[in-house]
């Protein structure tokens, strides 16, 4: 009796596992690059979510040069036809791959989650191509901060900067009291993040937009770009001859050793911090790079969706679509990852208040219309453009040329660019 | 050629003893150039972060660990999976097998073809195939992957083998044609009056002495193919990846406190196939030159 | 009479077989060369004339990759790279293995323990050599401040750091990789050597610096053509080496082809670039090969 009772209840959660699996369950792969602590613990939970609807998550992490490789990857399995569920790509390279017929139409879960209502349209304009969600944004990060260590300042009796001029007052007292002013890595998209802070903070937003997000040529070519390129090569005086290679976290350990006294870095920073156990205001402090207070450089990630054939791998898709924008998956990553939701209706318990803070100035850029998307990290233009920048950025930044000749260069290699 | 050839009168004179002195001198100087970053890398890997963090990149561990190495073998996270490179060591090991000996076996009768068996033309094929292989690797990757995903083996295992024998190919036939050119042609000749044929020869003459350049092409093929990168990560996908790939996840985190011990101990891993074959097969692999190089 | 003709038919078809067996067995290589490699070759020449973006385009447009290409000074930086890196390169990896091979020619008594030593480096991957020498020429931690520990304070060595030296600092590492393997290929020719050549030598009373000169490294000529076809192979393709060590820097200082290439095509999003890039390379190489491949190869024929 016992063991018949048993058999059928057996019998019936089986056919039920078979059956919930046949309709519902499918498999995402997903292409990413955040390989690293603090990130792939957060993945790490997009996956357990997904896994607790029943469908599977295939890891296909691919680390190095900034997503250098899985660019590659990506590419590749395009071209064989086997491209995977969701990819990690952003800003204008979104409407690339669009443009080339391979992304699925996410319009039916964003209807469904009201995606128009919860997400700002600067961002929502991004993930659409013709009008149509294509990609699904994570989070948040602003790139203008600058990360301080205090007790450098005090020791080297030099005032926090806000202001350029400033900066040079106080980096020559803290280079004379024997500290490095500025830690900084000498890789190509270091250099980019802060040039940009530097135009964005000196010659302003608009300035801003016309010169790296619409490049052009007037502004590429003008003296506040000269000047603020003059500004840019003027940091390097006062950064340590070690720096080329070095990775970001290195040089944020600097300032959190008490070796360097600032870097310009964005918040992806604080999770060093935090990992080192230091208290924000007390140990360090981040405030936005010189004069660009109440600007907004952002960088949102974001996964692009391909055209899946099976229909359990659509569902799992979609729910991983729906996912990512729920409010769990929010708070969650974005609490690890130091970026900020990138919707509305998140609780705000659990955010820190230099998150807090940036949430606010997201908000405050916004309407002010100095919110702008930023170069370095691939929001503001095309990949070659990008690339093009980067090329005469790091070549400026890396040799004796002069910035009249670089302001006339940016011209010239974006226009070959195009 | 070795120099116990040179008469005694050469071996007693000052110079000499200084001659050899210098030559001691010299080798174990290229000996300790050359062995430095392999110390660098076991120190590195049995010392515990902080000891890394206060001592200098040569010094001696001050405390023995093998917490690393276990740490990189079973448990350090890859993505969002943390279950070490043990997993990726195993995958190299199933592309490595078969990709290293089809390779090598094609090459054998390639090179027994272009060495023994020319026809017309078979001179002209064999500058193509080798100028082939001068064409930067990057750029085939595009047009690979549309073939592969044609013929249904995108992203998969057997289709990486088939990326590595195709362009290992070239080597392998090089390698087994210069030592077939060395055995001389009379002994076919010979064979073919008794009646041996293509395969019977092959077989019975060539393949019995053949041993020193399979090693040495044996070695090559396993070397370039286990610590491929480029193909490795473009042609397979999440659980076939190779171990290269996996150390270079690993290597490459981007946040969080590198830990230094745990990369050193994983790349030791990673390469302790290879450097297995090298010590254990060394000799042959000097044998295997020594017969297939003299002709070039 | 039936025992004749089933005779005769057996010879001919083991001679049928001779004749069609050995162009059977090279006819999967034939095939996979001219497709994998020859039609990819194709393929990539001609997205160089066209204006593929992202993934290829097929319409031809002319020369403007190539226009392009030669405009921009990031490909001259990589090209000059390429060639004091490849010739450096080659050049002391062929002296360092030939000395090698020499000094350990001389019944010396750990020769298989060092052997091993100089050739192990060949056997690690690049992020291994790339990871390490990272390390170990990096100013603030490497040998400079190894040195400054042990009171050498005038020690300076910033070379991975100094836009002029980087590209030195592959040399080095490429070097530390491949010197092992040149060796031992001198080694093995070495000990190919016909030993009466030299004893005649003897005889006649020449001495072994001169024996050396004269007779036993101009015999190793075939070697040097082995060394130099591998050596060309691994600088043309060095690529991982570059990537661990310098990524290209500092700036792109240390950029070669094969770098300028992957990022314009993959990272840029500039696959017409980047085939015009390595069409460009690929002649390069070819002009400089076919010449010497057709000299060595006709050579060796007249022996």
């Amino acid at each position: 009796m016992n063991f018949k009772l048993l058999a059928k209840t057996m019998a019936v959660l089986i056919l039920f596992c078979v059956f919930s699996t046949s309709t519902f369950a499918g498999q995402v792969e997903v292409l990413h690059w955040w390989t690293s602590g603090g990130e792939a613990k957060s993945v790490a939970i997009l996956k357990g979510l997904l896994e607790k609807e029943g469908h599977s998550w295939k890891d296909m992490a691919v680390a190095g040069g900034a997503g250098e490789n899985a660019m590659t990857v990506l590419k590749t399995r395009a071209m064989a036809g086997n491209p995977p569920t969701a990819a990690q790509v952003k800003g204008p390279a979104i409407q690339e791959w669009a443009r080339e017929g391979l992304l699925a139409n996410l319009d039916p879960v964003a209807k469904k989650e009201n995606w128009d209502k919860l997400v700002p349209s600067v961002v929502t304009d991004i993930m659409k191509y013709q009008g149509h969600y294509v990609a699904v944004p994570v989070n948040v990060h602003k790139i203008n901060w600058m990360w301080c260590n205090p007790s450098v300042f005090i020791k080297a009796k030099a005032k926090i900067p806000t202001t350029w001029a400033e900066f040079e007052t106080a980096a020559k007292k803290i280079k004379a009291a024997g500290f490095i002013p500025v830690a900084f890595g000498g890789q190509a998209w270091q250099e980019a993040t802060v040039f940009e802070s530097v135009v964005i903070g000196q010659a302003g937003a608009a300035f801003y937009k016309k010169a790296l997000v619409d490049t052009e040529p007037g502004a590429l070519n003008s003296p506040q770009m000269i000047k603020a390129l003059k500004t840019f090569k003027m940091i390097k005086k006062y950064t340590d001859k070690n720096a080329p290679g070095r990775d970001w976290n290195m040089a944020t350990s600097m300032v959190i050793k008490g070796e360097a006294a600032m870097q310009f870095m964005g918040d992806w920073a604080k999770g060093e911090f935090t990992a080192a156990g230091k208290n924000p205001g007390t140990d360090y402090v981040a405030i936005p790079a010189p004069e660009s207070a109440g600007t907004y450089l952002f960088n949102i990630d974001s996964f692009i969706m391909f055209k899946q054939k099976d229909k359990s791998a659509q569902q799992a898709q979609n729910a991983m679509a729906r996912l990512i924008l729920g409010k769990k998956f929010q708070e969650v990553f974005n609490v690890n990852k130091g970026s900020i939701p990138v919707r509305s209706g998140i609780a705000k318990a659990s955010f820190d208040d230099i998150a807090l803070r940036s949430m606010d100035e997201f908000a405050a850029a916004a309407a002010n219309g100095t919110l702008m998307p930023s170069m370095a990290h691939g929001m503001a233009v095309y990949p070659a453009v990008q690339g093009a920048i980067y090329d005469v950025v790091t070549e400026f930044y890396n040799s004796d040329m002069t910035a009249k000749e670089a302001a006339a260069k940016f011209v010239t290699t974006i226009a070959a660019a195009k | 050629m070795n120099s116990e050839y040179f008469s005694n009168d050469y071996q007693k004179t000052p110079f000499m003893l200084f001659f050899r002195v210098a030559v001691y001198a010299v080798l174990i100087i290229a000996a300790i150039y050359f062995l430095i970053p392999l110390v660098i890398m076991i120190f590195t890997s049995v010392k515990t972060m902080n000891d890394i963090r206060t001592g200098n990149l040569i010094s001696f561990p001050r405390q023995f660990s093998l917490e690393a190495w276990k740490s990189a073998w079973d448990t350090a996270c890859i993505g969002v999976t943390c279950n070490g490179i043990k997993g990726y060591f195993w995958n190299s090991v199933k592309i490595t097998v078969p990709a290293v000996s089809i390779s090598t076996i094609i090459g054998a009768a390639n090179g027994y073809v272009f060495s023994k068996w020319k026809f017309y033309g078979s001179e002209v094929f064999f500058s193509i195939l080798l100028l082939g292989c001068f064409i930067p690797f990057q750029i085939i990757l595009l047009p690979m992957a549309k073939m592969l995903g044609m013929a249904g083996l995108a992203q998969t295992l057997p289709g990486l083998v088939l990326v590595h024998i195709v362009y290992g190919l070239a080597f392998t036939t090089l390698f087994f044609r210069n030592f077939y050119v060395t055995i001389p042609q009379e002994l076919v000749k010979a064979a073919r009056i008794d009646g041996a044929g293509f395969f019977r020869i092959f077989f019975k003459i060539m393949l019995p002495v053949s041993i020193p350049i399979f090693v040495v092409s044996i070695i090559w093929q396993t070397t370039q193919i286990w610590n491929d990168f480029l193909f490795g990560v473009v042609f397979s996908s999440g659980d076939t990846q190779p171990i290269t790939v996996a150390l270079n996840n690993l290597v490459n985190t981007s946040t969080g406190v590198k830990k230094y011990n745990v990369d050193m101990a994983a790349a030791i891993i990673a390469a302790l196939p290879t450097m297995a074959v090298y010590i254990v097969a060394g000799k042959y692999f000097l044998r295997g030159l020594t017969a297939g190089s003299v002709k070039g | 009479m039936t025992f004749q003709t089933s005779e005769n038919l057996k010879t001919k078809i083991s001679y049928m077989s001779d004749r069609l067996l050995p162009k059977l067995v090279v006819a999967p290589t034939f095939v996979s060369t001219i497709v994998f490699v020859y039609s990819f070759i194709l393929w990539t020449a001609w997205i160089s004339f066209t204006k593929s973006r992202l993934l290829p385009r097929y319409k031809l447009e002319g020369l403007i990759q190539y226009i392009k290409l030669f405009t921009n000074d990031r490909w001259w930086v990589a090209s000059k790279n390429l060639f004091v890196f490849g010739s450096l390169f080659i050049i002391i990896c062929i002296i360092t293995g030939l000395l090698l091979a020499i000094f350990l020619d001389q019944k010396i008594r750990i020769e298989g323990a060092l052997r091993t030593i100089f050739l192990y480096p060949m056997a690690l991957s690049f992020i291994v050599t790339g990871t390490v020498w990272k390390w170990i020429l990096n100013p603030s931690i490497g040998i400079a401040k190894l040195m400054h520990d042990m009171g050498f304070l005038s020690f300076h060595f910033d070379w991975l750091v100094n836009s002029d030296m980087a590209i030195y600092t592959v040399v080095i590492a490429g070097v530390w990789q491949s010197s092992g393997f040149v060796m031992a290929l001198f080694l093995a020719g070495l000990r190919g050597i016909d030993d009466s050549i030299i004893k005649a030598a003897q005889i006649d009373g020449a001495s072994l610096p001169r024996i050396y000169l004269k007779i036993i490294i101009p015999s190793l000529r075939p070697v040097f053509f082995s060394a130099l076809m591998i050596l060309c192979h691994i600088a043309i393709k060095s690529f991982d080496l570059i990537v661990a060590l310098t990524g290209g820097g500092p700036g792109y200082s240390s950029d070669v082809p094969a770098t300028f290439m992957y990022s314009f095509a993959f990272t840029r999003g500039r696959l017409g670039l980047g085939a015009a890039s390595s069409m460009v390379m690929f002649g390069a190489v070819l002009a400089i090969l076919i010449p010497y491949l057709y000299s060595e190869l006709r050579s060796r024929d007249n022996e």
